[in-house]
C-alpha cells in the first residue's frame, strides 16, 4: 500500500526566549499509522504537537496537513479540518455531566445554530460513551469521576469530534496497570478510522502499540523507525534508553 | 439536555410564572400594580445581563449604557420628532444592537479584570457624554415624554402606554420576551458553548469553537435586552434621564441578577422584585437606601454567592435551567 502523507511539518520551529524547544524540524505523518514519539523530560515533545494543534504559533517554518498549508490556521480551524488535540493535564468541564462535556464535541463536528441537531448529538454522545464504556455516566459530573475515567473521558470528546488526527499527550499517565491494558486496546480500536499521533513515557505501551516511533532530543528528531530500529539505536540509548530500557 | 419529560417541566414553569404575573393584575392594589410593571421592565435588563456574566462568565460594570442607548434611542426621537412609539422602540433596539457590537468587537479583545475595566470605561464615556451633550439630552435633569407620544394605534385601536393595564401587560410582554428568549438561548447548541466558555475556555477553543464569535453573540443579545429595557422604560415610564446611565445601574444589575441567582433564567426576576421592595422599605426609614443595597451585597458575597435561585438548584432543583 502507498503511504499518504496526512501531516508534514518543515523546518518548524519554535523559540521561547533564548531556548530553542522546537529547533527547525521536519517531521511527516502518514494516513492510518500510530506513530508514538519519545523522548526525556524538556525534549520538545509537548510543543511539537501544540505546534501542530495549534496551541502555539511557530516561530518559523511550515506546517501542511492532508495536502493543504495550516501554518496560519488558528487552532480551533484546525480542530475543523480534524486535528484534535487530548490535554496532558486532563482538562475536562469538570461541573458539567459526561453528556454535555461529549456534546459539546460532537456538536462542533455535527453543527448545530440556534435548535441544532440533538438527536444526531445525542446518538454521536452515546456513541462515543460506549467506546470509553462511560455509557452509564451520561448524567454525572464530570469532575466526580475517578481520574482514570475522567482521561477516558477526553477521549470519548476526542472521538466524538471525529478526528482525521487524534493526538494524545500522555494518555496512559496515571492510570492504573489494569486500566492501561484497556486503553491500549481502545486506541488500538480509535486507530481503525484515524491516525495517531502519541506522546507516550511509558515503553512497553509504546511498543505495543506505535507501529512507528520518532525520538526527540533538546529540540530536533534524533531518530525514527520501527520500533526494533529505535530499540537498537545506540544514539537513541545513550539520550533516552538507556536507564528506562533496562528496567523494561 | 436529555429527556423530554424534564424540557416538559421548564417550560411549564417558565409559562406559569407568565401566566401568574398576568393573572396578578387583576388582584394587585394600584401601588403594587405600578411597581410589578416597574419591576418586570427592569428584570428585562437583568435577564440580559445574566446571559452575559450567568451563561457566559463575562463580567461587565457597564450596562448601564446599553439600557441608557435604548432609553436615548427610543426617547429623544420621541421627544424631537413625531415617530411613532413601536417605531421609537425599533430605533432603542437597533442604537443598543450597534452600541453592543462596536463595544464587544473592541471589548472582548480583553478579557477577565481587563474587560472588567473596559467595561467600566466605556460605560463611563458614555454617562459623560449624556452630560456633554445637555443641549440635546438635557442632561441629569433630563425630559418627560408626552402621553400623546406614548400612544399607539394597532388596528384602528390607541393605546397609550400611561394607561396602567397597557403599562403593564406591555411590560409583562417585554419580560416574557426575554425571559423565553434567554431560556431558549440558553438550552440551544450556542447556549451550551456559552456555558463551556464560563467554564474553562481554553479548552472549549481546543474543542474547535471561535470562543471570541460566541462571547460577541452573547455580548450583543445581551445588550440588545437591556437596551429593549431602556426603551421600554422610556415608552412606559415617560422619564429619560442620564441618571439610568450612572455606574449606579450597572451595579444595580449586577445586584439583581447575584441577589436572584447567577446563571438561572428566573433568578433576575426573583433578585430585581426583592430588591425593589428592600428598597421601597427601607425609604420608609431612612433616606440612605443604598447603605441597603451594600449590606445586601456583602452578605451576599460572603454567605449566598449562589444567590437565592442558585442555593435552591444546588440542593433540591437540579434541573433548574
Amino acid at each position: 500500500m502507498a503511504a499518504v502523507t496526512l501531516l508534514e511539518t518543515t523546518a518548524v520551529a519554535k523559540r521561547f526566549g533564548g531556548l530553542a524547544a522546537v529547533d527547525h524540524v521536519d517531521f511527516s505523518l502518514n494516513q492510518g499509522e500510530i506513530r508514538a514519539i519519545i523522548g526525556p523530560n524538556g525534549a520538545g515533545k509537548t510543543t511539537l504537537v501544540s505546534l501542530i494543534s495549534g496551541r502555539l504559533r511557530p516561530t518559523s517554518g511550515r506546517i501542511s496537513f492532508a495536502g493543504e498549508d495550516i501554518t496560519r490556521l488558528k487552532s480551533y480551524q484546525r480542530v475543523g479540518r480534524g486535528i484534535v488535540y487530548t490535554f496532558q493535564v486532563t482538562s475536562i468541564f469538570r461541573s458539567l455531566s459526561c453528556y454535555e462535556n461529549v456534546a459539546l464535541a460532537a456538536q462542533r463536528s455535527l453543527g448545530g445554530g440556534l435548535f441544532g441537531a440533538e438527536p444526531a448529538i445525542a446518538e454521536r454522545v452515546e456513541t462515543a460513551l460506549r467506546h470509553v464504556n462511560l455509557d452509564d455516566r451520561h448524567e454525572l459530573a464530570a469532575g466526580e469521576l475517578p481520574y482514570g475515567h475522567q482521561r477516558l473521558l477526553e477521549v470519548a470528546m476526542g472521538l466524538a469530534l471525529d478526528p482525521k488526527l487524534l493526538i494524545l499527550d500522555e494518555p496512559t499517565q496515571g492510570l492504573a496497570p489494569g486500566e492501561i491494558a484497556s486503553f491500549c486496546e481502545l486506541i488500538r480500536h480509535i486507530a481503525s478510522r484515524a491516525t495517531i499521533l502519541l506522546i507516550e513515557h511509558n515503553m512497553p505501551v509504546v511498543l505495543e502499540l506505535a507501529s512507528r516511533i520518532t525520538v526527540m532530543d533538546r529540540g530536533k528528531i534524533i531518530a525514527e523507525g520501527a520500533p526494533d530500529e529505535i530499540e537498537g539505536n545506540p544514539e537513541v540509548q545513550r539520550a533516552y534508553l538507556g536507564t528506562s530500557h533496562a528496567e523494561a | 439536555m436529555s429527556g423530554g419529560g424534564k424540557g416538559g417541566r421548564i417550560a411549564a414553569l417558565h409559562l406559569a410564572v407568565i401566566a401568574v404575573l398576568f393573572a396578578a393584575q387583576f388582584l394587585l392594589p394600584a401601588y403594587h400594580h405600578g411597581n410589578v410593571a416597574r419591576i418586570m421592565v427592569l428584570t428585562s435588563f437583568a435577564v440580559g445581563y445574566n446571559v452575559l456574566l450567568g451563561y457566559t462568565g463575562l463580567l461587565s460594570l457597564g450596562h448601564a449604557m446599553f439600557f441608557a442607548a435604548g432609553l436615548y434611542g427610543a426617547g429623544l426621537p420621541l421627544y424631537y420628532f413625531e415617530i411613532g412609539a413601536l417605531q421609537a422602540f425599533g430605533l432603542g433596539l437597533l442604537a443598543s444592537l450597534a452600541l453592543a457590537l462596536c463595544f464587544g468587537l473592541v471589548a472582548l479583545r480583553a478579557s477577565g479584570i481587563a474587560f472588567l475595566i473596559v467595561t467600566l470605561m466605556f460605560a463611563q464615556a458614555f454617562f459623560l457624554a449624556t452630560l456633554y451633550f445637555n443641549e440635546i439630552t438635557l442632561g441629569d435633569q433630563g425630559f418627560v415624554l408626552s402621553e400623546q407620544a406614548r400612544t399607539v394605534t394597532l388596528g384602528g385601536v390607541s393605546f397609550s402606554f400611561a394607561d396602567p393595564v397597557v403599562k403593564y401587560n406591555a411590560a409583562l410582554l417585554l419580560f416574557a420576551c426575554c425571559m423565553l428568549g434567554c431560556l431558549a438561548l440558553v438550552r440551544s447548541p450556542i447556549g451550551r458553548v456559552l456555558v463551556a466558555i464560563r467554564e474553562n475556555e481554553p479548552r472549549t477553543r481546543m474543542l474547535g469553537y471561535n470562543t471570541y464569535v460566541y462571547k460577541l453573540i452573547a455580548l450583543v443579545v445581551s445588550g440588545v435586552m437591556a437596551g429593549a429595557a431602556g426603551a421600554g422604560y422610556a415608552l412606559l415610564f415617560a422619564y429619560v434621564g442620564s441618571t439610568f446611565a450612572t455606574i449606579q445601574y450597572s451595579i444595580y444589575a449586577l445586584l439583581w441578577t447575584l441577589l436572584g441567582g447567577v446563571g438561572t433564567v428566573l433568578g433576575p426576576f426573583v433578585g430585581t422584585g426583592l430588591m425593589f421592595y428592600l428598597i421601597d422599605i427601607a425609604g420608609d426609614f431612612t433616606t440612605s437606601y443604598l447603605l441597603v443595597v451594600g449590606v445586601v451585597l456583602l452578605v451576599l458575597i460572603l454567605w449566598y454567592p449562589k444567590g437565592l435561585l442558585g442555593s435552591l438548584r444546588a440542593r433540591w432543583l437540579p434541573w433548574l435551567p
